[in-house]
This record gives structure tokens, C-alpha cells and sequence, in this order.
């Protein structure tokens, strides 16, 4: 079965959706990364939606779901890459996704992950670090 | 007994070709006004069409504007109401053209006619098809004055909605017009593809130029907004004079949590600092440097 890969890098979870994203592959997606994000205790979650060209109602609420959730696991979420045609679509469905911050493209949505990374994990980072040094 | 009708009309026509011409075109350069159209593009026009009319009565066979036979006809008369309708001329100006062949006609078939019965048979053939081509000619006309007004507006559309770059990262979309839903569409459409293509962060909806702001138009605004969040994209919404202010609290438009400016400069400076930019004032003394370099990161 298809399956949309959940990357990690550092304290913060990749996942780029480059297929067309059917019901089944969007509800494997949010059951992965749920695991994924208690298992490594993720801060933050990256999706890049930048091939994605087509949107349904049901996606767009798959898009919140997730935000929902990693906001409940306390990890924040970025959605970056959305096209143009994506986003008309949505806004046209009432679907503002305001749990969700957005960014222009990777690099932006890392940079703005890493500033909420350290602004809400700071003392938990601080004992990681300290942990991997002794 | 229409065969001998139309074979009749194509005598007429034949016979009495040049006084058919010569009093045709007295008659519509009576109607037009003096410089509207010149003598000898007239007459041009006139002996075409009567040249063609010619070709479609003599294939015989009905009176169909539809056939085969007549499509020239069609034709000739598609584009000269075509050109007329760029020219500026009336609909009833366009419709005279043929309709005026009416008189020279009926005239020349009185003529030539001795029977009472005849001429009435022939009189009413030739009013059916003047009155058949002068339709065609006025719906030729008021297709190609839909086309026009469908193209203009469409170069209205595109020209009002230019998106400009003031700095790297931020864009500035100075909207001018009233505010409706095909319009927002364009504007949200360039908007959005302006800021994949310059990765902007920051764009600034301008709406000095829109004259009023109702429900639908700060609906309109507020799904702008909202699509370019989506994205990644931040917006202010800047140039709201007061009547506009004062009408939006009125309404109870809700803005939610939009950033709104009074003036474009406002909203670009505000535009710069979520950048980490600023603008100051070079020192004294110094030597006059270009613009950027006072723009520094800071």
C-alpha cells in the first residue's frame, strides 16, 4: 500500500506529499505521524504540500486534523508550500486552517519551527543537551 | 410560384443594376452623417451586396438565410456590421444599410411590373428577404458590440490589478475600482502567483482607489487575506479613508485578526520591520549615498 514516508530531523518531524493524496493515504499519514511524533517526541511538525496541486474538503480537514493532534502532543506544526490554486480552493471551502502556521517554503517553515521549538522547549532541550553531554 | 418571383427579382436586379446603386446610396447618404462614411466606400459596399443578392437569388431554391446559397451573403454582411459596430455607427444607422434598398427596389419591380398581382408577390418576396438580411445585419451587430465590450472589460480587468514589488520580500497591490466577485478572483489569482514567484512575505492590499467597502467587498478582501496565510504570505490591508473606516464599523465587518493601516507608507514600514529592516535618515556631513544602503538589517 502506498504510504507517505514521516522523515525526523532533530526534534522535529518531515513530511512531504508528493503523490495524489487519497482518503486511505491521508488517514495512514495521521495515524503515522501521531505515532511517530510520541515516539520521538517531536516539537515540531513540517508538512510540504508544494506538489500537491489538488485539494478536497476531506484534505483540508486531514491538514487541521493533524495540526489538532500535534498540537494535543504538544508539537507545532507548519504547512508549507501551498499553491496557489490550493489555497483559493480552500479559502473557497471556509477552510482558513487557523491552527496551522504556514510558511512560504522549507527554509522559512524550519526557521519559523526552530524559533517555536525554542521558545516553548527551551528547558526541556536544556536537560536533553545536558543529558547527551554526561 | 416562388421560383418565379426570385427569377423575376434577379431580372430586376440585372437590369436595373446601376439606378438600384446610384439610388441606394443617395438614399442612406441622406441618413449618415456628413463624414461618417466616405461616397465611394459606400458604393463599394452597396455593389458588393448587391452583387452577392444577385448570386443567392439566382441559385434559386427558398428564401433560407441558413443555406448554403447564402452564405456569402451572410458574410459580407458579418463583417460590415462588424466594422460598423467599431466605427461607433447606431444599430438603426447599421440596419438602414439594407433596409434602404427597399425604395430603389419596390421602385424599379413597379417598373418593370404591368400585373397588380405579380407586383405584390414580387413586393413582398423582396420586403421577406431585405427584412431577413437587415436582422441578420443588426444581430451581426450587436454580436460584435458584446465582443467588444467582453474584450474591454477584460482589459479593464487586467490593467487594474497590477502587483507590484516595493522590496525584496515585500509586494504591494494597489486596487482601483469597485470591488466585485470576478475582480477579487483576478486579484486574488495574480496575487497569489506573484508571491510564489518572488517569495514574497509581506504583501500590502491597498484600497485607496476603491470607492466604497460593503459586507460582500470585505468578505471579498478577507478571503485574499486568508489564501495568502495559507500560503505563507502575510497581509496588511492599507489606505481605508475615513468614510471607509467609519462604514466598515457601521457594518460590523469583522476583520478578525487582519492588520490594517491608514496609509500605504504606514503599512510598509510596518511591512520592513517584520523583515528585521528599517529606514533612517543618513548622517549629516556624510556623502550622499543611494537609498539602499540607509535600508539596513538591523
Amino acid at each position: 500500500m502506498e504510504r507517505i514516508p514521516v522523515l525526523r530531523m532533530g526534534p522535529v518531524l518531515l513530511v512531504s506529499i508528493q503523490v495524489d493524496m487519497h482518503d486511505q493515504i491521508a488517514l495512514t499519514l495521521q495515524d503515522d505521524l501521531t505515532n511517530a511524533i510520541t515516539t520521538h517526541g517531536a516539537k515540531g511538525v513540517l508538512i510540504d504540500i508544494s506538489s500537491l496541486t489538488v485539494v478536497d474538503s476531506f484534505m483540508g480537514r486531514m491538514l487541521a486534523n493533524i495540526a489538532g493532534i500535534a498540537r494535543v502532543l504538544d508539537a507545532a506544526t507548519v504547512v508549507v508550500g501551498m499553491q496557489p490554486a490550493v489555497a483559493i480552493t480552500l479559502v473557497e471551502l471556509g477552510l482558513s486552517l487557523s491552527g496551522v502556521h504556514t510558511a512560504l517554503n522549507i527554509e522559512k517553515g524550519m526557521a519559523l519551527l526552530r524559533a517555536a521549538v525554542t521558545d516553548h522547549a527551551a528547558p526541556g532541550y536544556a536537560m536533553d543537551d545536558a543529558d547527551s553531554t554526561v | 410560384m416562388l421560383e418565379p418571383t426570385t427569377s423575376r427579382l434577379t431580372t430586376v436586379l440585372d437590369r436595373h443594376h446601376h439606378e438600384l446603386l446610384a439610388q441606394w446610396t443617395t438614399e442612406q447618404l441622406r441618413v449618415f452623417r456628413r463624414g461618417q462614411i466616405s461616397e465611394s466606400d459606400l458604393r463599394a459596399q452597396c455593389a458588393e451586396l448587391l452583387q452577392v443578392l444577385r448570386r443567392a437569388l439566382g441559385a434559386g431554391g427558398a428564401i433560407d438565410l441558413e443555406s448554403e446559397e447564402w452564405a456569402s451573403a451572410r458574410d459580407l454582411l458579418t463583417r460590415l456590421s462588424a466594422a460598423r459596430a467599431q466605427q461607433g455607427f447606431a444599430p438603426a444607422e447599421t440596419a438602414t444599410f439594407v433596409l434602404s434598398l427597399k425604395r430603389p427596389l419596390f421602385e424599379a419591380l413597379r417598373q418593370t411590373s404591368t400585373d397588380a398581382d405579380t407586383l405584390a408577390a414580387d413586393i413582398w418576396t423582396a420586403t421577406e428577404v431585405l427584412d431577413r438580411l437587415a436582422l441578420h445585419t443588426t444581430d451581426a451587430y450587436m454580436r460584435a458590440r458584446e465582443e467588444l465590450i467582453t474584450l474591454q472589460q477584460q482589459d479593464m480587468l487586467e490593467l487594474s490589478t497590477p502587483v507590484v514589488k516595493l522590496w525584496d520580500g515585500v509586494l504591494a497591490l494597489p486596487m482601483i475600482g469597485t470591488l466585485d466577485s470576478s475582480r477579487t478572483q483576478v486579484v486574488m489569482e495574480t496575487l497569489l502567483q506573484r508571491i510564489v514567484d518572488t517569495g514574497s512575505e509581506v504583501a500590502i492590499l491597498d484600497i485607496t482607489g476603491v470607492p466604497t467597502v460593503d459586507t460582500l467587498t470585505a468578505q471579498h478582501l478577507l478571503k485574499t487575506v486568508t489564501a495568502a496565510r495559507l500560503m505563507g504570505a502575510e497581509c496588511i490591508i492599507s489606505g481605508i479613508r475615513p468614510q471607509i473606516a467609519q462604514t466598515i464599523v457601521h457594518l460590523g465587518v469583522e476583520l478578525g485578526d487582519v492588520v490594517t493601516k491608514a496609509t500605504l507608507a504606514d503599512a510598509f514600514k510596518l511591512a520592513l520591520s517584520r523583515l528585521g529592516l528599517g529606514v533612517g535618515r543618513i548622517r549629516a556631513g556624510a556623502t550622499p549615498a543611494p537609498v539602499a544602503p540607509a535600508l539596513g538589517v538591523e
